[in-house]
């Protein structure tokens, strides 16, 4: 059971949270112009690294706002954490 | 009996006070201070069990956590009774009952013990070689096993104890109470960090604290009496803690550990009374020291697992710190110096000890030295290749090694012993430094398992014993040495400690020993606990498992409640060898939390009974409980779900207040459903996006029903949202989806659309809502409301009115789910019992009937309108349920839209929501019965029912299912078949009553 440190609220225990799934895969702004294996990618399609993975959280038995986590899922080392729509400080 | 088995010498046990307790019914004594073993032993009892395959006789065989043997049943209070508890740990107190727990119908008499004879038709993988075929005489195995293989018993009635869960935290929390843990405690509660002690023991000292002989000294003090007063002074330090009789359960990762407090396990039935048992402890510590020591290993050689067989240290533990002597006249087998420790204990206390029989060729050192003073005989280079004795042992068979340790040569000579010392070096307790993640390395020159300073995970270190330390000057000054580094420290006063012990001058180790007999006619006994002999792991290798995690399981080494924690390198070794790879490169089986066995008690802690989950009540609920609903959870609520009158039963009941709701009036907490108040300039886009069809033009005061799918195109949740105001929205979902909706709608708003200006705040429980229905539900309104026009004009379905009741603002919605003319009265939520009360008393003349869940659903069924959750599961459409007119065309995107015509969604022979009419239309089907065209083998199955009810205002049974191509099948005749007749069936049309909606405006 790790930590997270919401960008809002500070160090917390992973039980307050949810996990959204990978990070930065965005929703299509014209979903009717995608053919099905265009929207098929955007619906079904995730990563599942061993490793340093991107993701979704949300805080929500705190302050309920979500934000982008970087973990390594093979230790659950976080390397980082950032807010909604800001670029991942690291590669 | 012999009664001089006590000695009188040490200050640990308490001879002044006297406790009587009883095992397997004979009442014995024993004094304060001791366990329940240490007092067996002192009434010269060896033998507490039988092994659990061939119900061998099992002394007790050591004195800690680690004992396979002596696990017991504590207790014969059905309520009370513990199984599986270790004589080892388990304190004596006044009035304790124990049994033996793997034996029928005595220990001394066992049945099972026959399997002993039978031992060369019980090999590796017996289990799953005989069981496995044929399946159908399972039945037969099963009872067969459980009624030879006792694992205790389960208590049969609820557990009364109290437990109780705390959250910790720490700057450092110490593992172990040993002298490594001690030194690390002190040094970091020193410097003035907050620490705490976790020791599974009621003292504090380990080993150390009864080691009085002076070959072991600091600084001009025998090490017992130096550990001593450091233990007095660490007790006086304030940012302290010490917790005895913990044990660490588990250790995650981010430094989470779990340790279980024993409260009350040491004292007697009425000193209990009131006080908790357990505490499980979550500890959150920003550093971890591991200190939990070494455990001894055995030897493995033949018929090594005689009652009187006990780990050397044990008996040196039996006799320097509860006084007890292991037997009369004591043989010691070792390959290091640390039964020589014990020669000088026994010897002391003036127990005979007749021969030490050492493998090693040439083991000198200060403690073999002192030995050899006292006259008692040691054999260099030899080996025990057989013990006698059933139920305790009577002697030892000892032959030369030779010089590779593969073979004996020379003559056999017997002696003559009633308890054996063995010792076969230690083994570090790793167990919760690889749980943690930690990875460990092979040291090869004493063959043992450490963990590796490289693969250690951040903010923990191991120290002493379980880090490979096993001589005194060794563990003090790498314990100081690397907690000061750990910790950050300066220089201090234990850094040049003046330290005098023992050195080992020579090692040598053989897994498996060997005997002049073939191996297949001896039994060296690996995990005693599971029975498993090293002929097993041979077997098991011959017959080609490789992986150390295949041949654990195949042969259950290691698979026992003490997880093999004597044996596993034994069988580790043996695997090696045999096979002749490095034990380095074989690496170790897994281990596992709980380190020792936890309480389901102390897992739980208060969350049992009414705390086990939360429960919802609606303001209403003392209303419903008053006048005898019964109720039904759905999720955390306590929903009504149906109000019998004069003994009426559940049928009876719903058929009652369905056939009222539809002739005069009926009344309906509503309460739970979901509800979300939404604000900001952006709201009615926000809902074009959330729901499938349009709401820029939903005039203010005006309701609308909206179906919300996933972005996969399914049905979500579904309720009907009402404009309040230009932008301000009350949106309502189903009961059980309303924690979910608001999450996935805040999803969106944060992630997805975070330039839509949209406040979004959950109001299900300030408001309450009551739903009268019926068509005299409007005069009902009108007397409680005498000002309201209601009239179709200022009032149609589907809109909404602030209004109040006396002084209580209500918003009054016209809206239907039942198909009746009705109305939705919400108040804020302190009022809403007495609004109620007034509908009750205004609705009297009219036979207003209060319902519950059932019939809503049964009124809804009549009128085809879907459940979310139960007529969906998740793989259906709006076009599925035959609700393609409630998709917005014109919308260019909401969510899911793009799914509705993916190539899976637009198949025609998807299944999709229709209704079903019975032949015989007293038959009433049931949910979940699955529908077929024919019988023919093999049957087709083209879906199943997923809401059915017999319709008291259409007086026939009516059903909702999903079937496959379904809305083409219109008028075909399907067969539910049952376990004993086939029931026909017709596919019709989903609204069953009043299809031209004339009751709504009734
Ligand atoms: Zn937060």
């Amino acid at each position: 059971m790790f930590i997270i440190n919401c960008p809002y609220c500070g160090e917390r225990d992973q039980t307050e949270f949810s996990c959204g799934g990978e990070a930065h895969i965005e929703r299509p702004k014209q979903p009717t112009e995608l053919s099905d294996d265009q929207w098929a990618e955007y619906l079904f399609m995730r990563k599942n690294i061993k490793g340093i993975q991107f993701e979704r959280w949300n805080h929500i038995h705190g302050c309920r706002k979500w934000f982008n986590v970087v973990r390594d899922t093979s230790n659950d080392k976080i390397h980082a954490v950032y807010k909604m729509g800001e670029r991942p400080p690291i590669k | 009996m012999s009664n001089n088995l006590r000695i009188n010498k040490n200050n640990f046990i308490d001879q002044t006070v006297r406790i009587s307790f009883k095992f397997n019914g004979k009442k014995l004594f024993g004094y304060k201070g001791d366990t329940l073993a240490s007092a067996l032993l002192a009434n010269n009892i060896h033998l507490v069990g039988r092994s659990f395959k061939y119900h061998r006789p099992r002394g007790i065989m050591t004195c800690g956590s680690e004992e396979p043997n002596a696990i017991i049943q504590v207790g014969k209070d059905p309520a009370l009774t513990d199984p599986n508890v270790r004589a080892t740990e388990i304190e004596l107190y006044e009035g304790l009952e124990a049994f033996s727990q793997n034996c029928w119908p005595s220990v001394n008499f066992d049945i099972g013990g026959i399997n002993n004879f039978l031992s060369p038709l019980l090999p590796a993988g017996f289990y799953y070689k005989t069981f496995m075929w044929p399946a159908s005489f399972w039945e037969k195995y099963e009872f067969f096993i459980r009624h030879s293989a006792g694992l205790g018993k389960s208590p049969t009635k609820p557990d009364q104890d109290l437990y109780d869960h705390q959250y910790v935290h720490c700057d450092v929390l110490v593992i172990g109470g040993g002298i490594s843990g001690i030194l690390s405690a002190k040094l970091s509660a020193e410097k003035g960090l907050n620490t705490i002690l976790i020791d599974d023991k009621s003292y504090l000292g380990g080993s150390t604290i009864y080691q009085d002989d002076d070959i072991f000294k600091i600084n001009n003090e025998t090490s017992n009496v130096w550990l001593k007063n450091q233990i007095e002074k660490l007790k006086r330090i304030p940012n302290l803690t010490i917790k005895n009789r913990t044990s660490v359960a588990a250790f995650h990762g981010y430094n989470y550990l779990l340790a279980r407090e024993n409260l009350t396990d040491h004292l007697s039935a009425h000193e209990r009374k009131g006080k908790i048992r357990q505490r499980l402890l979550k500890i959150r510590a920003k550093k971890v020291v591991i200190a939990t020591g070494a455990i001894e290993r055995p030897l493995i050689f033949s018929n090594n697992d005689r009652p009187g067989i006990i780990l050397s240290s044990s008996i040196k533990k039996y006799i320097d710190y509860y006084g007890v002597k292991t037997g009369e006249n004591i043989s010691l087998f070792t390959n290091n110096d640390s039964a020589y420790e014990t020669a000088i204990s026994l010897n002391k206390s003036g127990v005979k000890v007749k021969v030490i029989i050492d493998i090693r060729e040439n083991p000198s050192s200060i403690l073999s030295e002192k030995i050899e003073k006292t006259g008692i005989k040691i054999l260099r280079g030899y080996t025990i290749t057989n013990t006698d004795g059933y139920k305790r042992i009577k002697s030892i068979d000892v032959m030369k090694l030779s010089k590779d340790g593969g073979s004996v040569i020379g003559k056999k000579v017997t002696y003559k012993c009633d308890c054996l010392g063995i010792s076969g070096g230690w083994t570090p307790m790793v167990h919760l430094f690889t749980q943690s993640g930690g990875k460990l390395k092979f040291r090869n020159n004493d063959n043992v398992f450490i963990p590796d300073e490289n693969k250690t995970p951040s903010e923990q270190i191991s120290v002493g014993s379980s880090n490979g330390d096993f001589e005194l000057d060794d563990v003090i000054n790498n314990t100081v040495k690397n907690i000061k580094i750990f910790l950050g420290l300066d220089k201090n006063k234990y850094e040049n400690l003046d330290i005098k012990c023992s050195k080992e001058k020579q090692k040598r180790n053989i897994w498996l020993l060997p005997s002049n007999e073939a191996i297949s006619k001896t039994k060296p006994f690996l995990d005693f606990q599971n029975d498993s002999t090293a002929k097993d792991v041979k077997l098991a290798l011959r017959e080609g498992f490789k992986s150390i995690e295949h041949v654990k399981r195949y042969t259950t080494t290691g698979m026992g409640t003490d997880q093999g924690k004597l044996s596993n390198m034994h069988a580790l070794g043996i695997i090696a060898d045999t096979t002749g790879t490095n034990m380095g490169e074989l690496g170790t089986t897994t281990f596992r939390p709980p380190y020792t066995p936890l309480t389901f008690g102390a897992i739980v802690g208060r969350n049992v009974g009414e705390f086990f989950d939360h429960t919802r009540r609606t303001a209403i609920h003392d209303w419903h409980v008053e006048n005898k609903a019964e109720f039904e959870n759905v999720g955390q609520w306590k929903r009504p779900w149906y109000f019998p009158k004069n003994g009426e039963t559940m049928y009876e009941a719903v058929q009652r207040e369905s056939k009222a709701a539809r002739v005069s009036a009926g009344i309906l907490d509503a309460s739970t459903l979901g509800k979300i108040d939404i604000q900001g300039e952006d709201a009615s886009e926000f809902l074009n996006r959330v729901y499938t069809n349009a709401w820029s033009k939903l005039a203010i005061g005006k309701c609308r029903y909206g179906l919300m799918l996933n972005e996969d195109g399914m049905v979500y949740d579904d309720g009907v949202t009402t404009r309040l105001g230009e932008n301000h929205y009350i949106m309502t979902t189903t009961t059980g989806g309303a924690a979910n909706v608001l999450s996935k709608l805040e999803d969106y708003l944060q992630t997805e659309w975070p330039e839509l200006n949209v406040y979004l705040t959950t109001v299900t429980d300030q408001y309450s809502t009551m739903s009268i229905c019926g068509p005299n539900s409007k005069k009902i309104i009108k007397k409680i409301i005498p000002s309201l026009d209601l009239s179709d004009e200022s009032f149609p379905h589907m809109s909404f009115k602030n209004s109040k009741i006396d002084n209580v603002n209500c918003r009054i919605m016209r809206i239907s789910f039942t198909g009746e003319h009705s109305y939705e009265i919400n108040v804020q939520s302190n009022y809403a019992k007495d609004v109620w009360e007034r509908c009750i008393e205004a609705g009297k003349e009219f036979n207003i009937t209060p319902y519950g869940t059932e019939t809503m659903h049964l009124l809804r069924a009549e009128k085809g309108f879907i459940i979310t959750g139960q007529d969906t599961d998740g793989t259906l459409t709006p076009s599925d349920l035959q609700m393609d007119w409630i998709i917005g065309k014109k919308k260019y995107d909401f969510i899911g839209k793009r799914s509705l015509y993916r190539s899976d969604t637009i198949r025609e022979d998807r299944k999709q929501l229709v209704g079903l009419l019975t032949d015989d239309p007293k038959e009433v089907l049931e949910e979940g019965a699955q529908l077929v065209e024919s019988l023919e083998k093999p049957i087709d199955m083209l879906g199943h029912v997923t809401s059915s009810y017999f319709s008291p205002n259409l007086n026939k049974s009516i059903a909702l299912a999903v079937v496959r191509s379904g809305k083409k099948l219109k008028g075909k005749k399907l067969i539910v078949p049952m376990e004993n007749k086939n029931i026909n069936v017709t596919i019709t049309d989903t609204v069953f009553y009043d299809k031209e909606n004339k009751r709504l405006n009734a």
